[in-house]
């Protein structure tokens, strides 16, 4: 019996150990490339372990910094305000559909819901954000389509009310003559700090990661974000060579060598990954919170 | 009376409406985004033209759909579409529960956390951010595979981007490193929730290891195995656009094998200007998705009703 503790023992970790290897090395990989002296690259190919080291990549980048930095606070600004903006939203429209003594609140649950079961798709939304409301160029293009709130979002945070925050709290306070605007900023918000934190962290990623709004809505490179950077840069240079467009131009007229491109790679991966010890405990409630409820 | 009548409707209406206020910014959101494009589902039955306007453009009934269906392309996106999300499914999930049980057998608590977060990295990352890293692999100039990996092998050089044939491996390969750390998520935190008793009472009565996992853990889990794969399946006609869009870079000559609903109404729409094949299409998916949900939520409401969307 207890040898077969150990074998089992042995072999989870040897191939927990594989696995992990395998979520790694792809990363090891972009980062070895952008520090890769150039011409070993041309010649030799990305490799773990390169003939010739060079910080040429990092170097071009921070001569080159104001463009980079230029993407970096698009994405930060659409992040903070989309989040902030989208948790406001959310947390809102969730507190009024988890209120059964509402008279509106069976409507609004199937109002949220039936976004799930159904979307119109990308046409109609592509048309109906640049025919009718004109976002394109715009940073509401990068906020506001898909992003800034969705029905799955709000279902999970009204679920949390309705369990976690007591009915009797919110009677108290009202017999106490507390407002429905003061019930909720002092007595319900406070309660669903867990729940907030693991939404806001969520769409912080998503936000953080979206490169599909700035693709179809986004043309003039000012507004372009890290990701849309570097989808851009991958695959239609030739496209921003064209381009005349002031900011980012003297990175890309100059079509970034490979080394460049792994570098900004490099770059937007890094925020993530140091923040990712921190929040890791709240995203992994919150896959687990979003499997049990749809 | 009548004045308590009136401090009861002074009551009501302290209460409607501020809720209902708070309620009106996510209302009008899901309006503009997802309610009204909902009704712009109706061009797929126009020809759409911008001079006279999207609404007051001609009705040409089935045409678009007609057009649809008589070519190869309606054929091939289906088929992949339901071929990657089936293969995508069975591998995630069996993967997953692998290392779910592999994850629970671990003692040590500080160790099965770190490989736990490990396993979730690639999930953290955008599909941009995973096409360098493919391509980092697979490039015909400089990848790791082409240019280190095969001349030690002896292999000649494979022009990855252009021959559709690898890219039904590469790209289930590549879901399955991406979301197998989510979904290990989910199962490991079911696993934790057996009861211990009943393995301890398993080796008592001298059960191996692999006899408790296939009689006590997969049961255990099984309704949840059920549910993820039922909404899986609900979903089934849905694609990760940034996958088959992004990775295999976009590249027309392979596009047999990565072209998906998704990708088709995309290139039909903002690539080909082709906006009657391309809502066509979206609405073809819309529907046959809303079906899909629809079915499976009651595959599942039969089988537990509290785990039922509606």
């Amino acid at each position: 019996m207890y040898r077969e503790q150990r074998v089992w023992q042995w072999s989870s970790h040897i191939v927990l150990f594989l696995l992990s290897l395998l979520c790694v090395l792809p990363f090891i990989l972009l980062f070895m490339a952008s520090i890769t002296e150039e011409n070993t690259l041309i010649l030799n190919g990305y490799n773990f372990i390169p003939k010739e080291l060079s910080l040429e990549a990092y170097r071009y980048l921070w001569d080159n910094s104001s463009s980079i930095f230029h993407a970096y606070s698009v994405t930060i600004i659409v992040t903070v305000i989309g989040t902030s903006v989208g948790l406001v939203i959310t947390s809102l429209l969730a507190y009024a559909a988890s209120r059964n003594d509402y008279p509106l609140h069976k409507v609004l649950g199937f109002y949220i819901f039936f976004t799930l079961l159904f979307n119109g798709g990308l046409v109609p939304t592509y048309l109906l954000y640049t025919q009718y409301i004109d976002v394109k160029n715009t940073l509401f293009a990068l906020i506001i389509p898909y992003l800034l709130m969705n029905g799955f979002n709000v279902m999970l945070v009204r679920t949390f009310y309705i369990t976690s925050v007591p009915k009797p709290l919110i009677e108290a306070a009202h017999i106490d003559g507390a407002g429905e605007w003061r019930t909720f900023y002092s007595i319900v918000l406070p309660l669903s700090v867990p729940i907030l934190a693991t939404v806001g962290l969520l769409q912080t990623i998503m936000y953080w990661n979206d490169w599909f709004n700035g693709m179809i809505f986004i043309t003039d490179s000012k507004y372009f974000s890290l990701q849309n950077v570097l989808n851009t840069m991958m695959t239609n240079i030739e496209f921003l060579s064209s381009s005349n467009n002031s900011n980012l131009s003297s990175v890309m007229v100059q079509v970034p060598s490979t080394g460049i491109r792994m570098a900004i790679a490099v770059i937007a991966v890094i925020p993530i990954f140091v923040a990712y010890p921190f929040f890791q405990g709240y995203f992994v409630k919150g896959i687990a919170l979003g499997a049990v409820k749809g | 009376m009548d004045q308590k009548a009136a401090s009861l409707r002074m009551m009501k209406w302290k209460k409607i409406l501020p809720l209902t206020l708070m309620a009106l910014p996510g209302v009008l959101y899901l309006l503009i985004n997802n309610y009204m494009p909902m009704f712009g589902l109706v061009i797929a039955f126009k020809d759409v033209n911008f001079a006279k306007g999207i609404l007051a453009s001609d009705w040409i009934g089935f045409k678009n759909f007609f057009y649809l269906f008589k070519t190869q392309d309606a054929y091939i996106i289906t088929r992949n579409t339901l071929l990657y999300n089936g293969a995508f499914i069975v591998l995630t999930t069996v993967s997953a529960i692998g290392v779910a049980i592999l994850l629970n057998e671990v003692k040590n608590q500080i160790v099965k956390r770190f490989y736990q977060s490990i396993i979730l990295l690639p999930f953290l990352v955008s599909m941009v951010i995973v096409s360098y890293l493919v391509y980092a692999f697979l490039s015909t100039e400089t990848g790791l595979l082409n240019k280190v990996v095969f001349p030690k092998l002896g292999i000649s050089e494979i022009s990855w981007y252009i021959e559709a044939k690898y890219w039904p491996y590469i790209l289930t390969i590549i879901h399955v490193w991406k979301n197998i750390g989510f979904s290990c998520v989910i199962y490991l935190a079911s696993i934790i929730g057996i009861d211990q008793e009943y393995y301890e009472a398993a080796t008592l009565d001298g059960a191996s290891k692999w006899q408790q996992i296939r009689s006590i853990t997969i049961p255990f889990i099984m309704p949840v195995i059920v549910m993820l794969s039922l909404i899986s399946i609900g979903r089934i006609f849905y694609s990760d656009f940034g996958l088959f869009y992004q990775v295999p870079m976009n590249s027309g000559t392979i596009s047999s094998t990565t072209n998906v609903i998704d990708t088709y109404v995309y290139r039909g729409l903002l690539q080909l200007g082709d906006i009657g094949m391309s809502s066509a299409a979206g609405l073809y998916q819309s529907l046959v998705g809303l079906v899909l949900v629809v079915l499976t939520n009651y595959v599942i409401r039969k089988i537990n009703k509290e785990n039922a969307l509606f």
